[in-house]
């Protein structure tokens, strides 16, 4: 049941803490990438993922319903869509708003906890709402990883506060920093031992 | 949400929520993408109070209140008028045309839900002067939101919405010329539904009930698995004329479904296609 799956949640400010942390993944990083950017419903341009690629090594795009979701990808949640992650791959809904999101941080991180188990790494970045505290509850309940941001270097600190607050977290880094842990954690479970299943 | 199952219970409940739900209830969710599904279970879960998905199915099998309430929350889909206004501005530009030639024009809105987006075709087809020819048929499974469609009554606190996604959209007027305040609510034009018919259609159990100039199913197949998926497609596929257009959500796709070649793409960011075989 575990399978190696990265999410990322961020707000405002979010948009350059993303840039930040995938510009410092190394480019042979082996695992799929789920970003949800709270956005605007309304702004269906490819503008987000193109900021994004910018600085990422790797590929970076917009989810589309049941896509697989591929080794050392980026996928980025669509405007007014909540993207969510099954067992075959990407899913979307249009559901309610989640704390007044969509696509909602909670949803990802909770579907993620949820279809890949103790394989989820989980990032919360910068961001003016709770969104991703529960998310993270439910990661951490799975046996996956959570990352926060430190609230000291983030725009806004309520979501990172909101995360640390709901989940014991396993660390509290600077955003290279963040990187760097997720490039040593694929490291030393790729390159060491397979990833536990179960 | 719920706890993490990482040993197979929780996956295990659902199925037996799903089955129950088909044998004792006629209701198919057997096939409906998982993580949606589990996180509509869950929300019914503790709506109702309950603990445990198993202790949600003895409600659903022993209370009809508690399995209607979970089939509105399952079955229910959320959408908004003009949703996507680039998608309704293409289709005027590029759809409306080919409409102009044919005498008479069926469309068909699958799992139309509330009706937003019948409302927002009927203005659409009304400022292109095709409404008094074209014929509308909005089908939901899910006999209570077909009866709010009905209706055509919608909250004022979305209209401001609606209204700045129906100028994005290419209106031609204001869509306030649309409706009448009433308190709380805007009901629209009595004249936009003359050519709307609202009938129940269940995507996972009924077949084909007519031949379309155009099939709209946008943002339904999004809460299916990939077998449902391709019934559904085998089910548009078969419901199109020739040259029948159908337009999917923003971020589906016909990739990997099984009239993939059959189809030729209108507009490829609005996800709009042209039956060509």
């Amino acid at each position: 049941m575990a399978r190696p799956m990265v999410v990322i949640g961020g707000s405002l400010g979010g948009i350059e803490a993303v840039e930040v942390v995938l510009s410092g993944l190394s480019s042979a990083f082996p695992w799929p990438v789920a970003v949800v950017l709270h956005r605007s419903p309304v702004d269906v341009s490819d503008g987000l993922c193109e900021v994004i690629r910018r600085r990422s090594a790797l590929p970076v795009t917009e989810a589309e319903d049941k896509e697989p979701a591929r080794p050392g990808r980026v996928y980025i949640a669509p405007a007014d869509y909540h993207l969510l992650v099954e067992a075959e791959g990407l899913a979307l809904s249009t559901d309610d708003r989640v704390h007044w999101a969509r696509p909602s941080i909670d949803v990802l991180f909770d579907s993620a906890a949820a279809s890949c188990g103790s394989g989820v790494v989980a990032v919360v970045l910068t961001g003016a709402s709770t969104d991703g505290a529960e998310g993270a509850r439910a990661v951490k309940a799975a046996g996956g990883v959570v990352l926060v941001q430190d609230p000291a270097t983030a725009e806004s600190a309520v979501m990172p506060k909101g995360a640390i607050d709901a989940a014991a977290v396993d660390a509290v880094l600077g955003l290279d920093a963040i990187a760097e842990r997720l490039n040593a954690l694929a490291e030393s479970r790729v390159g060491g031992a397979p990833p536990r299943s179960g | 949400m719920g706890e993490s199952v990482t040993d197979g219970l929780e996956s295990l409940e659902i199925e037996l929520l799903t089955e129950g739900l088909f044998r004792h209830h006629g209701v198919d969710f057997r096939n409906y993408a998982y993580a949606s599904l589990r996180r509509r279970v869950w929300n019914t879960v503790k709506a109702e109070g309950l603990g445990t998905i198993t202790a949600l199915l003895d409600r659903v099998l022993h209370d009809p209140a508690v399995k209607d309430r979970l089939l509105h929350n399952l079955s229910v889909h959320v959408t908004s008028m003009f949703r996507d206004p680039s998608f309704f501005s293409s289709f005027r530009r590029n759809v409306v045309p080919l409409l102009r030639s044919h005498p008479f024009i069926r469309i068909w809105h699958v799992g139309c839900a509330t009706g937003e987006e019948v409302y927002s075709m009927a203005i659409l087809l009304e400022e292109e002067g095709l409404l008094q020819r074209a014929r509308l048929y909005a089908t939901d499974m899910n006999e209570a939101v077909l009866a709010q469609a009905r209706r055509g009554i919608f909250p004022s606190s979305q209209v401001d919405e609606y209204a700045r996604n129906y100028s994005l959209a290419g209106g031609k007027a204001r869509l306030a010329d649309y409706y009448t305040n009433r308190y709380d609510y805007v009901i629209f034009r009595h004249a936009l539904r003359r050519n709307v018919v609202f009938a129940h259609h269940n995507l996972a159990t009924d077949g084909s009930f007519n031949e379309f100039n155009v099939v709209l199913c946008r943002n339904v197949m999004i809460y299916f698995d990939r077998v449902l998926q391709a019934r559904v497609h085998e089910l548009l596929y078969s419901s199109l004329r020739r040259f029948g257009v159908l337009a999917l959500g923003r971020k589906e796709s016909l990739r990997g479904t099984p009239h993939e070649s059959d189809y030729v793409e209108i507009d490829r960011a609005e996800k709009i296609y042209r039956r060509d075989a």
